[in-house]
Formats: structure tokens, sequence, C-alpha cells
């Protein structure tokens, strides 16, 4: 579990919106996974946590910085090692609607890979196909059916299947049970961490629901507006949170029990996050935060280690 | 408290190229004035379109109110012609809807938006009016209320949306706010705003909300009492604290069990509940739950079972609470599921 199978260092992505205007999506964000792990990283909309997944599995180019996989700088790669990266490292959508194509058979959609790599034929390949179904919780038959044929739970296994397809290491979870059922949601979960265990996976896990991040992940990552404001193991990070932003995000989940109403003293943020077009001057949290300095407006607090792997930029530590 | 609404056996049917899909089959609850009802389920479950109905707006031609009666206070909705119903609309229910990004009209400015049903259901001069909908944009927290009253919708953010589009369902003091999914779209901060806001409202102006949701959390935040949906039938209802510390359907149980407890220490296997909810254009004929059940017996696929009362608000329809039936303690030491 020491090893460090991805780091990040300083990357940025900007997008360029016209009128010369830069929406700076993410905005120089550093860490690193280490084997086996599952870091999750929540944040509001337009907080650019889609936009750090989809630069790591090499959607998005960095704007700068450095993502680094295996110890490879990915955008360094040769072709063979691209391809090769682009096999170990997989992403699970959002919608389950929106990324199976409504054209192509199941069973298509999940040898895709398999053939893109070679990794099986004929009898071998839909073998693996039907192995790979049943892995997911469904049925081999399914293979020969329409992606409209199966509900949102099913769906999701399927894009699942897909991802297992071509024997990843690293999967980026994009938001992979906001589109779900309550009681759809757990199986995905539970799905994800039998997974994880059997196939020995990395997992980068983004989601916006807090509970459901804590229970998967080993650490969390919270970001606000391009920046990374905490970044600690979840029952730190839940017990001892230190950025005030944390603290507020933390105290607005509703509680779990009615018996629990008004123990959680709220912290109400004023207003809405500023537009990403036309951030704050320093730090980016500034404008909503309780403890708001002059420091604050002048320059972007550090990030900085202040408890053993507990990181925080904020200029209170 | 006196009674405000109260649903009796509602039926509601859609016509559809694959057949009649039966959305709602028999639902019945009640909402007393100042009250705050949550009405919970997945989707597909009937919950919208009880509160479509509720409105009088279920969609015509395909979607028919089947059966029942909704009476808000001496009149049955399902019964008043299309005139008598747009002078309830807005004027005595009061609805928030789900997303704040479709629900205005991105052509008209906010304050316009405001004043349109004040003007329809209120003898008010424009300027009176307009005084009354800088009032509501105060009330839902809006800052800067001139500047903001002749905006576009596009200028406001989500969350803010959300705020016109309450300001808007209060504009003529409803006695019944119908609230359906009002913060699912927004981020847990904004929220936590707008369920403040909200009960807030309800204490000063004493009016009652339905609310929609699949959410339990927000449940547990802000419900009087809840009605647990499932395949178009209300399986379970009670007050929050019924529901959530002694739960008598198999399946509201499955949904407290599956989402992860945040507020205790340890972290625990989550307990989906397998298998999809029953196709509704051919419901099962017993239990609709039946299928997904850890528990289910016999009897369970054959017969719906009768409702069976607790207390005064609460009530389930299971047939484990049937004094025939053997107990849930006993089937899980004889090891059939480690459910609870």
């Amino acid at each position: 579990m020491s090893e460090n199978v991805l780091e990040i260092h300083d990357v940025k992505k900007h997008f360029n919106v016209g009128n010369k205007q830069v929406v700076k999506s993410v905005d120089g964000i550093s860490f690193s996974i280490k084997k086996g792990e599952t870091l999750g990283i929540v944040g509001e909309s337009g907080s650019g946590k889609s936009t750090i997944g989809r630069t790591i599995v090499g959607l998005y180019e960095a704007t700068a910085g450095k993502v680094v996989f295996e110890g490879k700088e990915i955008s360094q790669l040769d072709r063979k090692e691209k391809r090769e990266f682009n096999r170990k490292m997989q992403m699970i959508f959002q919608d389950p609607h929106a990324s199976l194509n409504p054209r192509m058979r199941v069973g298509e959609i999940i040898a895709e890979g398999i053939d893109a790599y070679g990794l099986a034929k004929g009898k071998a390949k839909q073998e693996r196909v039907f192995q790979l179904l049943e892995r997911v919780g469904l049925h081999p038959d399914h293979a020969t059916r329409f992606p409209h044929e199966f509900s949102g739970g099913q769906r999701q296994r399927i894009g699942i299947a897909r991802a297992l397809a071509v024997q990843p290491s690293f999967i980026v979870a994009d938001e992979p049970i906001s589109a779900l059922d309550v009681s759809i949601q757990a199986q995905v979960v539970n799905l994800l961490e039998d997974l994880q265990k059997e196939e020995d996976l990395t997992y980068l896990f983004i989601a916006h629901d807090l509970a459901m991040v804590k229970h998967i992940s080993d650490r969390i990552g919270v970001m606000y507006l391009g920046k990374m404001m905490e970044l600690a193991e979840s029952q730190t990070l839940f017990q001892e949170p230190l950025h005030p932003y944390t603290n507020a995000l933390l105290s607005a989940i509703p509680v779990s029990a009615p018996k629990l109403r008004g123990t959680r003293e709220r912290i109400v943020l004023g207003g809405d996050p500023p537009s990403p077009i036309n951030p704050p001057s320093g730090c980016p949290f500034r404008t909503r935060c309780p403890s708001t300095m002059e420091r604050c407006a002048v320059v972007m607090p550090e990030w900085k280690e202040v408890k053993k792997d507990h990181w925080v930029a904020c200029h209170l530590y | 408290m006196s009674r405000l609404l109260e649903v009796n056996d509602l039926k509601v049917s859609f016509r559809t190229y694959g057949g009649e899909i039966q959305a709602v089959r028999g639902v019945s609850f009640y909402i007393d004035e100042g009250e705050t009802l949550a009405i919970v389920g997945e989707s597909g479950c009937g919950k919208s379109v009880t509160a479509q109905a509720v409105m009088g707006m279920v969609p015509v031609p395909h979607g028919k109110v089947k059966n029942g009666q909704i009476l808000f206070g001496d009149r049955d909705i399902t019964k008043l012609s299309k005139k008598k119903l747009q002078q309830i609309r807005g004027s005595e229910i009061g609805m928030i809807f789900q997303d704040p990004m479709t629900s205005l009209n991105p052509t008209m400015k906010i304050g316009t938006q405001i004043r349109e049903g004040i003007l329809k259901h209120q003898k008010l001069s424009k300027n009176e009016a307009k005084e009354k909908a800088l009032e509501l944009l105060r009330l839902v927290g809006i800052s800067d209320v001139e500047k903001r009253y002749s905006q576009y919708p596009h200028e406001f953010s989500g969350g803010m949306r959300q705020r016109v589009v309450i300001a808007i369902a209060l504009a003529c003091d409803p006695k019944l706010i119908i609230a359906d999914e009002p913060t699912t779209a927004l981020d847990v901060t904004i929220q936590a705003q707008i369920l403040d806001l909200l009960k807030d409202i309800q204490k000063k102006r004493n009016s009652s909300i339905i609310l929609i949701t699949h959410d339990l959390g927000v449940v547990a935040e802000v419900a009087d009492r809840v009605a647990v949906m499932y395949a178009g039938v209300v399986v379970e209802s009670g007050t929050v604290d019924e529901i959530f510390e002694n739960p008598k359907h198999p399946y509201t149980l499955g949904l407290l069990k599956s989402v992860p407890n945040l507020d205790s220490p340890d972290k625990e296997r989550l307990i989906p509940i397998d298998g999809s909810p029953p196709d509704l254009f051919a419901p099962p004929t017993g239990c609709p739950f039946a299928a997904r059940c850890p528990f289910a017996m016999e009897v369970c696929v054959m017969h719906m079972p009768d409702k069976e009362t607790f207390s005064d608000h609460h009530y389930a329809k299971c047939w484990l609470n049937d004094n025939r039936a053997i107990k849930v303690e006993e089937m899980i030491t004889a090891g059939s599921e480690q459910l609870v």
C-alpha cells in the first residue's frame, strides 16, 4: 500500500471560453494515490472535480503541471506506452443513459475494449464477456440486448463491466451513483468495493454525496473553485476538519435520523460560489468564509501538510 | 390542527403505446394545517404523479385519474372544472418544482414572473403587485431586490433561481405548498439554505408542506410525518420518529439500511435492496415488494396485505405484521437474512 500509483503535481486545466476569458477549472492541484487505495474527491458544482478526473484519464490535456502514472509522466509517453496507459486507466461515467451507445448490443459494448487490445478472440472473447456480465451481477443472456432494455442501475453495471474488460489497474469513477435510486446506489457501491478487493484496483471516486464518499474512500480531498482546500483520511476529515469550507460543507449534510435534528451546528455560508470566470483574488473561498482575514485577499494560501497526512490550504494554519 | 387535504384511494393511469401503466394504485393520505408531510420513494413509485393529481395537473389526454377523491377543504379536486382549478392553483396551492433551471421562463424578467400570479389571483394594481413581489424576494433571502427584480433567470445561480421559484409559489399565501424534490438539483450547502428557508416560511405563515423526495436525510431534517411509496402504493406511513426508529415495512427498513450512516463511527457494509421495482404495466397481484423482500412468504405473492395500524399515525401494509406470520426475529435466527 505504500507505492504511489498516481502523482499529480501542480496540475492546471484552463478552458478558453471566448472573449479572451479563461475558466480556470483546475488551478494548481497536487496529490498522490497509493496502490489499492480509494481517494474521494468532493466539491460542489463548478469546483473542477470532474475536470481533474478527466485530466487524469487523459480526456483533457493538462494546461500545466504533471500527471505521473506508475512513475511515468503521461504527456511524455510514446504511442505504445500511451496505449498501455489507456488500458490500465479506465473510467466509469455519471450518466448511465448517455455513456452507452444505444445502437450497440451490450456484448459488443463490453467486447470493444477486448478487441481493441486483442485480449481475446472468438470463443474466448465470448466467454470473457459472459464472465464479466456475471461478475457485475448481470446474466450472460443480457449480452444480446440493447442498453435501452436496462434500468439505470443495470446500465451502470454494464459501464463497470466495460471498464473491467481491459483489466485496468486504476479506475476514475465520476459520480457513478448520483443518477441512481437510493436502494440501487448501495448495490453499485458494494459491487465497486468487492471488485476493488478482488482485482486489486485503485479508485479515484468523484462525488458530491458526502456520506457515500466517506463510506467508500480511504482519503478525501475537498475542492472549491478549482483549488484543493483540504485532503485527509476520511475519518480525520469528518472528525477534525480544518478548513472553514470543509467545516461548512460537513455542517450542511442533513442529519441521519430525526432525533439528531438540531444537534449539528450549521454554518451557513452567505451567498453563492463566485463565478469561475472571475474568481476572487487570493483564496477563492474568502468571499464566503466566516474567518476571512486581510491576507486572504492578497495571496492564495500555501498547500501544506499541517499534521501527518493532513493537508490544507488556509492562512489559519 | 385541522385537516387541510385528504386523499382517498387515488388511482392514476397513463395510456402509452405499451399499454396502460398504473402509476398510482390506490393512495390515501392526509395533511393537517402547519404540518410537513414527506412522500418518499424511488423513481417510478408514483410520488410525483400523486403530487400532480393534487394540483389537478395530471397530463391529459394520456393520464387519467381513475378513482378516488382529493378533498381540499370541502372541494374535491378531481371533480373541479378547469376554471375552478385555475383559481385554486397558485392561490391556495403553490408548487415548487425540482429543476430551477427549467421551471422559470427564460424570456421573462424575474419580477414579471412573480407578479404574474399576484395579478391573476389578487385584486391589486401593478404597483402594489410590484411591492408585494419585492417583499417576497426579500422573504426568500435575495439581496438587492430592486435590481434583481428586473433581471432574467440566466443572471441567477441555481440556488437563487430556486429561491425565485419559492417566491412565486408563495406569492398568494397558499395554505398548501407542494415541493417536488426542491433541493435535488442543488449543492449541499445550498440545499441546507433552502431547507432552512422552507422551515422558516412555514413557521411564519403556518402553511402545510407536502415534500416529495427520495433523500432520507432531507426527510430526517424537516418532515413531521412520512408516507413511504412503492410501486404506486403507500406501503408505510407514520410520524418521522416512528418511521426512522421503528420501521414496520421491510422496504422502509431497506431504504434506511442502504444509505451510509454518517453519525456512526464504524464503517459498515451497506445493505442494498436486491433487484429492481416491478413493472407497472402488469403490477403484481400480491405485495409489490415481495419479489425483492428478504422475508417474503407465500401469502405475499398472492394477496396484497391490508393496513396494519400501530398507533394513531403509524400503519404499514405488510403481512409480517399479521399475527399469523412468524416473527422476523425468528427468521433471522433461522438464518434467512442478516438484514437487521
